[in-house]
């Protein structure tokens, strides 16, 4: 995160890391079509021809927030992909550098599960070798891919999700569903964790229950944030407390 | 961040570091202001954040050149340009700052992902309404002729606010998609830079750890020739004294021996001789491993250490009902060598095609001059460099066991025998072939192992007749 006092001004880079052809440049593509035009930026793709991402993608969203004395600040949600190709390790580590979450795309098709576990050991080396802890880290998992046949069932992965640690979301990146779920997942845990770091509620006037309801309403999402993040399975998000427990899941 | 590339998180996506001059060439820019100037027929100049002027495409009104002619009017006017030179487009990004003349301009910023690097100006155009010059025009200087400025006024370009508006989004749209081009240039050349460093950085830790561990086996391999070295040496002393002694036995110096007495002596004798051979060899191996072999080259003809091996070994062949013998056309040109180690190479070579060829069989080596061949596919002036490179050639040729294809790189390692059962049936140490590539090594010569068919092994050894290049002499070190 970039916290930038004198123009009120806060970065937070989500980094979307996954095995080559999971679909993180699809999710961001979706990302910016679900996404209002005011509150997106361009999307820039540094792509080869044969469409495989060759340094990362980029999705900055930007928009100004006020706080309840009429003071105005500008946030900046930069998501970013990584290449997924096994070839440009030394990129993968540089667009990880400075995230302040990740969300690993898997490939939900049985024939990728080598791929997606030796991407995410990938990802823990890397973060090793940039001295931060897997642990530490704001993460969300999302199973992609869930139109294909041969995939991993809803049944297996509710297993799976339920004994790990991470919140799991299921999507078809493609069409859209789970791609918005998996970015309000990841940035709410993301900014729980800059919260606890950083006191941003009490240093940017913003309520700690109040950011996401209103980043969504920025990004244009008119539903019920909260019910959005209510689609994953395992793992804890922390919802309003003043929400019923139903939907505190 | 603690560790990792040593520089700043979001440095390639260059967040906030955006400067308007990084991102467009100024010669296209001015390219865009004279193509916006020729179709709306306004003047626009673009600047950076810090008031750089980057573009101009502005043509002299006929109002502004009149006025300038006239003193107050030339200072009035350079007043009113470079306030609007300095102005800033305000915090909502569009001012009007007018001119005395009844003129304006338009100052506007430039924003990209949503912050401002910089602004443009367009103008002077006239105002929709100002028909008439103002008074502000007609008091400027006593000498101004009002009948002409009423003249020259209306030829300056007239636009409605809207239509200024409209042709300053147009150009703000334009210019965000050249930003837009020019930022992920600027960041993919960036990633580019930081991939290969980070790459380059990876690379050289590894090298490091390899060179370091080289190091430690370089060393390891010095401290076994010293040991080897030391051993040999030690264990040679009290041999001598074992086959000094036993021999004196043999004769009969000290007194007159039974029959089984001298049978046994005799065999201590023997196997001391064999013993202080090995140890030989194996000082040999050491000595040629920590490169204290000294190597006297002089002008060596091969026939001759090629005869002198054949009456060396004669006796062990004809034990053995091997026939052994040299060919060697005596014109052949002399090499530079030193002969004595040359021929311990052949009498390795021919003893150890002696012992593992059968009764009947035969044992011969060959000695030709040839051409050496083209290394890799590089065969361009071949016709040129291959009689410059022209060398001898010896085939040691037995019609023995053979060896097959998958041993022949790893009979020249030190120890090495093809399995132990042969050592058993055979004899030897395994230091024998080692010694021969490392003598010839020393000679810039080298070893290669063919079939002989139907039945055998040829030993090939080629040695350059010609002076070596500077590339292989530092083999000879």
């Amino acid at each position: 995160m970039q916290l930038n006092f004198a123009p009120r001004e806060v970065t937070i880079k989500l980094v979307y890391y996954g095995p080559a052809l999971s679909g993180k440049t699809t999710n961001l593509r979706a990302l910016h079509s679900l996404t209002s035009a005011e509150s997106r930026g361009r999307l820039m793709t540094l792509e080869t021809k044969d469409d495989r991402t060759l340094f990362f993608d980029m999705l900055p969203l930007v928009f100004r927030a006020e706080d309840g004395k009429g003071n105005s600040m500008s946030l900046r949600v930069k998501v970013f992909t990584v290449p997924g190709q096994v070839l440009h390790a030394s990129t993968r580590r540089l667009v990880l550098q400075g995230a302040d979450g990740v969300a690993f795309i898997a490939d939900s098709q049985v024939s990728e599960t080598q791929a997606n576990a030796a991407s995410f050991l990938d990802l823990r080396d890397n973060l090793t070798e940039l001295g931060v802890s897997l642990k530490d880290m704001p993460l969300i998992i999302q199973f992609n891919k869930r139109d294909l046949p041969n995939i991993r069932s809803d049944g297996e992965i509710e297993a799976l999700a339920k004994k790990g640690r991470e919140p799991v979301f299921k999507a078809a990146a493609v069409t859209g569903p789970g791609v918005l779920e998996s970015f309000f997942g990841l940035l709410q845990l993301t900014w729980a964790r800059l919260e606890k770091e950083h006191q941003l509620s009490k240093n940017l006037g913003i309520e700690a229950d109040g950011f996401l309801p209103m980043v969504a309403t920025k990004v244009g999402f008119a539903g019920d944030v909260w019910s959005l993040l209510s689609s994953r399975v395992g793992g804890a998000i922390d919802t309003p407390k003043s929400r019923p427990a139903a939907e505190r899941a | 961040m603690t560790a990792g590339p040593a520089f700043a998180a979001d440095d390639f996506a260059l967040d906030g570091k955006l400067r308007l001059d990084d991102l467009v060439n100024r010669g296209a820019l001015e390219e865009l202001c004279k193509s916006f100037l020729s179709l709306f027929g306004v003047p626009v100049r673009i600047y950076s954040a810090d008031g750089t002027l980057l573009a101009d495409a502005s043509i002299e009104q006929d109002i502004c050149a009149y006025v300038n002619t006239l003193l107050k009017g030339r200072a009035a006017c350079g007043v009113t340009v470079s306030g609007a030179k300095s102005a800033g487009p305000g915090p909502t990004g569009d001012v009007l700052h007018p001119c005395f003349t009844g003129a304006a301009y338009r100052i506007i910023a430039l924003e990209y992902d949503k912050r401002r690097i910089g602004r443009f100006v367009i103008g002077p155009f006239l105002p929709l309404g100002v028909n008439e010059p103002p008074e502000s025009l007609l008091k400027i200087d006593p000498a101004l002729d009002p009948e002409r400025a009423r003249a020259l006024l209306p030829k300056m370009p007239r636009a409605k606010p809207e239509t200024i508006t409209r042709m300053a989004n147009h150009l703000k749209a334009a210019l965000d998609l050249i930003l837009f081009s020019g930022h992920r240039a600027l960041v993919t050349s960036h990633m580019h830079l930081a991939s290969v460093k980070e790459s380059f950085r990876e690379l050289e830790e590894k090298n490091k750890r390899l060179q370091e561990a080289y190091d430690r086996l370089k060393e390891l391999d010095r401290l076994k020739s010293n040991f080897l070295a030391t051993v040999s040496h030690e264990l040679r002393t009290p041999l001598t004294s074992i086959i000094g002694y036993s021999e004196m036995l043999k004769e009969g110096i000290a007194g007159p021996l039974a029959g089984e007495q001298v049978e046994f002596v005799q065999t201590i004798h023997e196997k001391g001789g064999q013993l202080l051979s090995l140890i030989m060899s194996l000082l040999d191996l050491s000595k040629l491993e920590s490169g204290t072999m000294v190597v006297r080259k002089k002008q060596t003809q091969i026939s001759s250490v090629l005869a002198e091996v054949v009456s060396t070994l004669t006796p062990t062949a004809g034990k053995k009902g091997v026939r052994l013998s040299a060919d060697a056309p005596a014109e052949l040109p002399e090499l530079r060598a030193d002969p004595d180690r040359l021929r311990q190479v052949f009498l390795n070579l021919a003893e150890n095609a002696i012992k593992f060829t059968p009764q009947g069989g035969s044992v011969t080596m060959r000695a030709r001059e040839v051409c050496s061949e083209p290394e890799g596919d590089i065969t361009s002036g071949f016709a040129l460099l291959a009689p410059a490179q022209a060398e001898l050639e010896v085939r040691v040729i037995d019609t023995g066991v053979g060896i097959a294809p998958a041993e022949r790189a790893k009979v020249f390692d030190a120890f090495y025998q093809i399995d132990s059962s042969s050592t058993r049936e055979y004899g030897g140490t395994g230091l024998g072939l080692s010694i021969v590539k490392r003598l010839l090594d020393a000679h810039s010569g080298r070893v290669r192992i063919e079939d002989n068919e139907p039945q055998g092994t040829q030993f090939v050894i080629t040695l350059p007749l010609s002076p070596p290049t500077p590339a292989t002499q530092s083999r000879t070190a």
